[in-house]
């Protein structure tokens, strides 16, 4: 008891100490929340008309990022798995940011899946017992269960990881490793789930569509360690704990493999519309070429296909991507390719035309832009907090019987009240 | 009955909030996120009853889940508010489904001239916010020769209908027998009720607008702002599961006017179409005209292929 109590103190110590630099960050953050919920509050008092949203296009920006961010969430499984199961020890080792990555960007989820209701104030409607969770049959019901759990398991397991070693034991496999499992199956889940949330519709042919699911992994899997990738080279930089290389090139393998699937995915899909159109193909026709005179996606969904070729064509070829300037350029690329894709280029054309033939071009407004950044603030500052705790935990320089020997934090000398069992760091 | 159950819940919650009430400014911003305008909020601080009836709404339970008491205490909040808020005495019914009853709809789309005169009587009847203009029913002008609907007009003006080389097609809620809006409510604030008829609690509804990405007929309809309904438009004979006066950020749909048709009206599309076009009645009774114009006409309905089982037939002459 004396000991958790000790870890959160220290760990808050951690979050409220460190250089300019991270000060700055953080307040940069927190100034870009403060703007996003004086936009939000203006959503609640005027009502959703302040958003681009309309009885046309009746999900935009939030969703979109929702369910790109589901994604990104899903992705640390990849490192999970060669954490873990194939036991290679470099991935091991930073396996802790991966799964820092998955909570902020379920966090995120949440939110903007909060921001997107209509009456937030209900929101207890969906518990169950108390509410009325209309589960299994609501997909968005499904999809509550799968967020939650996920959230769940890793908050549970590196917290596991990092008391432990805090207290200078080593974690127990036998512990942790059910959850591990259960973990690698839950992240496929929450973004199978989320694909069915929209594939589910038989309203809208754009993503009635059994290759949705398969093709929400792929690109997950792509842009989630893509991600990563840039992460943990400024993790690198800015810290002490330092990423080997042959992490990033694994990483960087998934990522390949990844988008090329994604991409023959993205055929398949454009060979079914595009060889013998029929009215299912009026979407993705808006998409590409525009209809009847309404083209706001098509500029959008070019960029991410030219981004998208150019990053698999870099990552394709051995020598580019050993490169780690290029690597980084396709790493952003693909990033920003996917987010296009699945958000912008995903949820909206889902929409036009309305299952009544109306046509409609959707455009964000400076409220639904303002949110969404906040929320991303939001997800940044949550990976800063849970990076800049599990760093010194896992590099030995932040335990219960060690105190606090971190260069960000003011050291403290002489030995606490009660030490615990001194065991030397690992790694 | 329904004064009692009012004063009771007004009663000494009200008073030991009376702090609060100065608050004005706090009370705004909480009266924002739970959904009430700022009109609204200013007027709760005058007015003791909107406060506690704001709470009331909050802690209300899901219509199935409610005692006949607190369907009541529910029912007098919604007359008070109006009374607050439009200043008209208002009657919500609750009545039930008639037994032995499902109702179905029919269309004669060679009938249909394209005069939305249905369009008009059905935002008369409902109550749908003037402002964003919520409508039920949408008239696609098309031309002869196709039925693509990407290049159908929802929007058309014309001086006189029907105009040459058109036809009309009326769509609204299907009441479909197998619902892909119900089966996609996370918390069940819309379901089917024993006469067919989908329903939404407005009250239980969160807004996640998913049951609107599910319906393939676009039927559903949300108040993206604070409805908004002239005083004097106001239709007083409301049923809680219709026309009543919406709140902001919820879904709505057609009901074919249960508040009419449970008390053996016709609905009001009806009764507003000058070509006779519509008839509606009981699929149950083998003698109704509903089930004349399905065993008699050659009838269509909308997106069969779904399976969402419509009960509204399109027919020809």
């Amino acid at each position: 008891m004396m000991q958790l109590a000790r870890f959160f103190y220290d760990g808050a110590r951690q979050v409220f100490s460190g250089s300019w630099l991270y000060r700055v960050w953080m307040l940069g953050l927190g100034a870009v929340v403060l703007m996003g919920g004086l936009m939000y509050s203006q959503q609640l008092e005027q009502g959703m008309i302040v958003t681009g949203m309309s009885d046309q296009v009746s999900w935009g920006a939030y969703i979109a990022n929702f369910t790109y961010l589901v994604g990104v969430a899903a992705a640390a499984v990849m490192l999970v798995i060669p954490a873990y199961i194939f036991n290679r020890q470099d991935i091991k080792h930073i396996v802790l940011i991966g799964e820092g990555i998955a909570v902020a960007a379920v966090v995120m989820c949440m939110l903007f899946v909060t921001v997107d209701l209509g009456r937030p104030d209900r929101i207890w409607h969906l518990i169950p017992l108390l509410g009325r969770f209309h589960f299994p049959q609501s997909m968005l019901a499904w999809d509550v269960v799968v967020l939650s759990g996920y959230l769940l398991l890793n908050l549970t397991i590196p917290f596991y990881i990092l008391f432990s070693r805090y207290r200078g034991k080593e974690p127990d496999l036998r512990v942790y490793f059910p959850g591990v499992i259960i973990a690698i199956a839950w992240a496929i889940s929450i973004h199978t789930v989320t694909a069915f949330l929209f594939s589910s519709n038989v309203a809208r042919p754009f993503w009635h569509t059994a290759v949705l699911g398969p093709r929400f992994l792929a690109s997950a899997f792509t842009s989630g360690p893509a991600l990563i990738i840039l992460a943990l080279q400024l993790i690198d930089r800015v810290t002490e704990l330092k990423v080997s290389s042959t992490v990033i090139d694994l990483i960087a393998l998934i990522v390949t493999i990844s988008l090329q699937i994604n991409l023959f995915l993205l055929g398949v899909e454009l060979f079914t519309d595009f060889y013998f159109p029929t009215e299912h193909s009026a979407s993705a026709i808006y998409l590409y070429t525009g209809l009847h005179g309404f083209n706001a996606l098509v500029p959008w969904i070019w960029s991410a296909a030219a981004l998208n070729l150019v990053a698999v064509s870099i990552l394709t070829v051995h020598r580019w991507r050993g490169k780690r300037a290029l690597l980084n350029a396709a790493c952003l690329m693909a990033v920003v390719g996917v987010w296009i894709e699945k958000g912008m280029g995903l949820i909206i054309p889902g929409f036009v035309p309305t299952p009544i033939g109306e046509m409609f071009d959707y455009v964000p407004t400076q409220v639904e832009i303002g949110v969404s950044l906040a929320i991303w603030a939001i997800g940044l500052m949550i990976f800063t907090v849970l990076a800049r705790v599990a760093i010194p935990i896992e590099l030995g320089t932040l335990s219960y019987a060690g105190g606090d020997r971190t260069s960000g934090a003011a050291r403290r000398s002489g030995a606490r009240g009660t030490p615990g069992p001194h065991h030397p760091p690992m790694h | 009955m329904t004064e009692d159950v009012s004063t009771a819940s007004t009663g000494a919650a009200a008073i030991s909030r009376r702090s609060l009430l100065r608050k004005g400014s706090v009370l705004g911003a909480v009266a924002a996120f739970f959904g009430v305008g700022s009109a609204a909020a200013q007027e709760a601080v005058k007015d003791d009853s909107a406060l506690a009836d704001m709470w009331g709404d909050f802690f209300q339970q899901h219509y199935k889940k409610m005692s006949p008491e607190e369907v009541q205490a529910a029912i007098a909040r919604i007359e008070r508010k109006a009374k607050r808020e439009y200043g008209v005495e208002l009657t919500v019914g609750n009545e039930p489904p008639l037994e032995g009853v499902v109702f179905g709809y029919a269309l004669n789309i060679s009938k249909c001239k394209g005069v939305r005169r249905c369009v008009e009587a059905c935002m008369a009847e409902n109550n749908q916010s003037r402002d964003s203009q919520i409508q039920y029913i949408r008239v696609l002008e098309m031309d002869y020769g196709r039925m693509d609907l990407t290049l159908a007009d929802g929007y058309y003006s014309a001086e006189a209908v029907p105009r040459p080389g058109k036809f009309y097609l009326p769509i609204q809620c299907m009441q479909c027998e197998n619902p892909p809006c119900v089966k996609a409510c996370p918390v069940e604030a819309t379901w089917k009720e024993a006469d067919g008829i989908v329903v939404i609690d407005y009250n239980w509804c969160i807004g996640c607008r998913y049951c609107m990405t599910a319906c393939p007929y676009w039927a559903r309809h949300f108040n993206w702002n604070r409805p908004k309904v002239p005083a004097e438009e106001i239709n007083t004979d409301t049923h809680y599961l219709s026309t009543r006066p919406r709140a902001k950020r919820v879904m709505e749909q057609s009901t074919f006017c249960l508040q009419r048709t449970r008390k053996g009206r016709q609905p009001a599309c009806l009764e507003a179409c000058p070509t006779g076009a519509r008839i509606f009645g009981n699929l149950l009774d083998p003698n109704s005209d509903i089930r004349y114009v399905i065993e008699n006409k050659t009838v269509f309905r909308l997106k069969e292929d779904l399976g969402t089982e419509p009960k509204f037939w399109y027919y020809t002459d």
